[in-house]
C-alpha cells in the first residue's frame, strides 16, 4: 500500500471523530452513574437501545426524530428514577448492581425483541440524507448532531457540577455520602435525580444510534467493551472523561483502519486501556 | 345379463369401498406423534434470521400434518431456543436426545451451532440434516447431510460463480476490491475470491479484513474511494454490508459494481445505496422457480406467516428457501428408507438425491459433500426487488446484470 491520501486521512479523522463522540454520549450515564452512585448499570446499553426503538417507532409515526425527545427523555428519566429505587431499596452493593442491572438488560432485550422482533429495523429520515462537504471531505448530519449532543452534554453537566449548588451537593454525595448528609445534602433526592438524569442521556444515546444504525436486539452487547473502555479511560464520574477517552479511542481506531489492517482497530483502544490502567492505576 | 350387471355392480363397489379407505387412510396421519427435535436462535444476535427459520419449520410441520404426517403418523417439532450460543446449542441437543427423547433431529441456524449439534449428533449415532453451515471442511461426521445447495469447496465455487457473471456481463471489470469480515465462514470464501481475481488477471487494489462486530466503517470506504476498484467483493455477514454502504455513502461514493457473500437480505434491499447490489442465493420469487407448485404454495404460505410474525420483509429468499429444503429432505428420507432408524435415513440420503425447491440436492461425495458445484446463483437488487442475473437459466425472465 502506498502512502495514504490527506483525503483518506482526514475522512478517517472525521470518522473516528464522530464515532468516538457516540462512545462519549454513551458513557456519559454509565460513567456518572459509576463514579457517582457506585452503581455500574449495564443496562444503560439495553436502555440505549429501547430508546432508539422507541424513537425509531414515533419517527415511524410521522415524528421527526429529533422531536421525540420530548417524549423519550422524561420516560427514560422516570425509568432512571425507578431503577435506582429499586437498587437503593434493597441496598444493593457495587458488585451486585452488575449482576442486577445484567438482569435488567436481558428483560429489556426481551421486551425489545418481544414487541419489534429480532429483525432488522432501519429509522429512515431526512436527516439521513444530508451531508456537508468540507474541501475534499465530508461530514454527515446524523454524526453532526451525534457530536453536537455529546459536546453539548458533556459540557452541561460538567458546568452543573462544578458551578451549582445541586452539583457541589452531588459531588460531594460521591465523595462521602454520610458526610454530605450530615451536611443537610438530600443524598436520597439527588441519587434518583442523577439516575434519572443517566438514563436521561441513554436515550438521547439511543437517538443517535437510530440517527446512523440499523437496530437488532442483539446488538446492546456490541457496544460494552468499548465504552466501558472510554469510560474508565475518561475518569469515573468525570462528565467530560468518556466523550474525550471516547473521542481519542475512535480516532486511534480510525487511524489504525486507514493506515494499516482494520482487524487490528480493537487491539488498539484496549491497549490503551491497559497501558493507562498500568500507568495510573488509581483511576477506578 | 342380469347376472353379468350384478358382477360389475360388485365390482364397482368394491373399487369405490377400496378407493373410500385409501382416502380415509390419507386423511389424517394417526398413532403417536414423530418427534423431531432441533433448536433455533430464537434470541440473541442471530434471531433475525433464526425467526425465519421457526417460521419455515412451523409451515412444514403443518403441510404434513395436514397430509400424511411422516409414515403415517404425525409430527410434533419439539424446539428449543439456544440464544444463538453454541455452547447452549449443545446443551440443548443433549436434552433433546436423552430427556426429551425424540426420534429425529433437524440443525440449528448457523455454522457455530450446527458444530455443536453435530458433535452430539454424532455422539448419539443421529442423523443431522443442516441448512447453514458455512465451513464445510469441518464436517467430518459421517452422518450430517447438508441441505442449504453449499458445496464442499465454496471458496472455490462461489468466487467462480461471481467471476464467470461478472466477465459474461456488458461492462466486465478489471480491478478488484476484496473487504471481508474475518467470521470464519464468510473469511474463507473471500479468500478464495481473491486467488480467483488473480487467476483471472484482474487487479486487485484494496485487501481489507475487519473484525466481526466493527462498529466503524468509515475508514474503509474512504481506503475504498481512494482505491478505486471497478469492483468490490464484500465478505460481510448480516448487516455489515449495509453498514460500508452507509460509509460509503457519507463519503459520497458507491463502487461501480459490489458483491456481499451472506447479507441480511431485507436491509440490503431497502437501503439507500443497495441499488444494483449483487448477492449469492439459491431462490428467489421468479421463474423458473416458481415454475414448482410446491414453491408457489410454500411462498403463498411464508407470505401469509411472516406478515402475522411482523417480518418487514416477507419474501421467500435464500434464508427460508434453504430451510424449507432441509425439511423437505428429511421428509423425502424417512419416506424413502421407510424407517425412522437414523443409519437407514442416512444410508438412504447418500444414495438418492432429493428434488427440493433449491433445486437437486445429493450427498454422494466425500462427507456428504459435492465438489466444484452447487446450487448457488448470482441476484442483483434491481428497483427494489432481487433478481437472479446469473447463470442464464435461472436468469428472471428478461432480466441481467446491470453495469455501470
Amino acid at each position: 500500500m502506498g502512502l495514504p491520501s490527506l483525503t483518506l486521512l482526514g475522512q478517517s479523522l472525521l470518522s473516528g471523530l464522530f464515532i468516538g463522540a457516540l462512545y462519549g454520549l454513551l458513557g456519559l450515564g454509565l460513567s456518572l452513574s459509576w463514579g457517582m452512585l457506585r452503581q455500574i448499570n449495564l443496562a444503560h446499553f439495553a436502555l440505549a437501545f429501547l430508546g432508539a426503538y422507541l424513537t425509531y417507532q414515533l419517527a415511524g409515526a410521522g415524528m421527526d426524530p429529533l422531536a421525540t425527545l420530548a417524549v423519550v427523555v422524561p420516560f427514560f428519566f422516570a425509568l432512571g428514577v425507578l431503577m435506582h429505587w429499586l437498587l437503593a431499596r434493597f441496598s444493593v452493593s457495587a458488585f451486585n448492581s452488575l449482576l442486577v442491572s445484567f438482569g435488567f438488560t436481558a428483560i429489556i432485550e426481551a421486551l425489545i425483541q418481544w414487541i419489534w422482533t429480532a429483525d432488522f429495523r432501519r429509522m429512515e429520515s431526512a436527516y439521513g440524507e444530508v451531508k456537508f462537504r468540507v474541501g475534499a471531505l465530508y461530514v454527515a448530519l446524523p454524526e453532526l448532531l451525534t457530536l453536537a449532543m455529546a459536546l453539548a452534554l458533556s459540557l452541561l453537566v460538567w458546568a452543573w457540577l462544578r458551578h451549582t449548588y445541586t452539583g457541589k451537593a452531588m459531588r460531594a454525595i460521591a465523595e462521602d455520602a454520610p458526610i454530605a448528609a450530615a451536611f443537610g445534602v438530600d443524598v436520597r433526592g439527588l441519587s434518583l435525580l442523577l439516575s434519572g438524569l443517566s438514563a436521561a442521556f441513554a436515550g438521547v444515546a439511543g437517538l443517535c444510534l437510530a440517527l446512523s444504525y440499523t437496530l437488532a436486539p442483539g446488538q446492546i452487547y456490541a457496544w460494552l467493551g468499548v465504552v466501558f473502555a472510554a469510560v474508565m479511560l475518561g475518569g469515573l464520574g468525570n462528565p467530560l472523561g468518556p466523550l474525550v477517552a471516547g473521542i481519542v479511542i475512535g480516532v486511534s481506531e480510525a487511524l489504525t483502519m486507514a493506515l494499516t489492517a482494520p482487524a487490528w482497530a480493537p487491539l488498539v483502544s484496549f491497549s490503551l486501556l491497559i497501558v493507562v490502567l498500568l500507568a495510573r492505576p488509581g483511576r477506578i | 345379463m342380469p347376472a353379468a350387471n350384478q358382477s360389475v355392480r360388485a365390482v364397482l363397489g368394491a373399487l369405490l369401498a377400496l378407493a373410500l379407505a385409501a382416502q380415509s387412510a390419507l386423511a389424517a396421519p394417526s398413532g403417536p406423534p414423530v418427534r423431531i427435535g432441533s433448536t433455533l436462535a430464537l434470541t440473541g444476535p442471530l434471531a433475525a434470521t433464526g425467526l425465519v427459520h421457526k417460521i419455515v419449520g412451523e409451515i412444514y410441520v403443518e403441510e404434513l400434518n395436514r397430509k400424511n404426517g411422516l409414515l403415517g403418523r404425525p409430527v410434533e417439532w419439539v424446539l428449543k431456543d439456544d440464544q444463538s450460543r453454541p455452547d447452549l446449542a449443545r446443551t440443548l441437543y443433549e436434552q433433546l436426545i436423552t430427556v426429551d427423547k425424540v426420534d429425529l433431529i433437524m440443525g440449528p441456524y448457523a455454522t457455530a451451532n450446527i458444530l455443536s449439534a453435530m458433535g452430539v449428533a454424532q455422539r448419539y449415532n443421529k442423523v443431522l440434516i443442516h441448512h447453514t453451515f458455512g465451513t464445510p471442511s469441518l464436517a467430518k461426521y459421517d452422518m450430517q447431510f447438508p441441505a442449504g445447495g453449499l458445496a464442499g469447496d465454496p471458496d472455490n465455487t462461489i468466487p467462480r460463480l461471481v467471476f464467470d457473471a461478472l466477465a459474461a456481463s456488458a461492462k466486465p471489470p478489471k480491478s478488484v476490491a476484496v473487504v471481508t469480515s474475518k467470521f470464519p465462514s464468510v473469511h474463507f470464501i473471500s479468500l478464495g475470491a481473491r486467488e480467483a481475481a488473480k487467476k483471472r488477471g484482474l487487479r486487485e487494489v484494496a485487501f481489507l479484513e475487519w473484525d466481526f462486530g466493527n462498529r466503524d466503517f468509515g475508514p474503509i470506504a474512504a481506503r475504498l474511494k481512494d482505491a478505486k476498484p471497478d469492483f468490490v467483493w464484500v465478505g460481510g455477514l448480516g448487516l455489515e454490508g449495509n453498514l460500508l454502504i452507509d460509509a460509503m455513502r457519507k463519503i459520497d461514493y458507491m463502487p461501480p459494481l459490489h458483491f456481499h457473500l451472506f447479507p441480511a437480505p431485507g436491509p440490503l434491499l431497502k437501503a439507500a445505496g443497495g441499488e444494483n447490489a449483487l448477492a449469492a442465493t439459491t431462490f428467489e420469487e421468479h421463474a423458473p422457480f416458481t415454475d414448482n407448485p410446491v414453491a408457489v404454495e410454500f411462498i403463498r404460505l411464508y407470505h401469509e406467516r411472516g406478515a402475522k410474525a411482523g417480518l418487514p420483509d416477507t419474501s421467500v429468499e435464500n434464508q427460508s428457501a434453504i430451510s424449507y429444503s432441509s425439511w423437505q429432505t428429511l421428509e423425502a428420507a424417512v419416506s424413502g428408507a421407510g424407517s425412522l432408524d437414523d443409519k437407514a435415513i442416512a444410508q438412504w440420503l447418500k444414495k438418492n438425491p432429493v428434488d427440493a425447491i433449491v433445486g437437486r440436492l445429493r450427498w454422494d461425495g466425500p462427507f456428504n459433500y459435492i465438489y466444484g458445484t452447487d446450487l448457488y446463483k448470482v441476484k442483483q437488487n434491481q428497483k427494489g426487488k432481487w433478481v437472479i442475473v446469473w447463470p442464464k437459466e435461472f436468469a428472471a425472465p428478461g432480466a441481467r446484470l446491470i453495469t455501470p
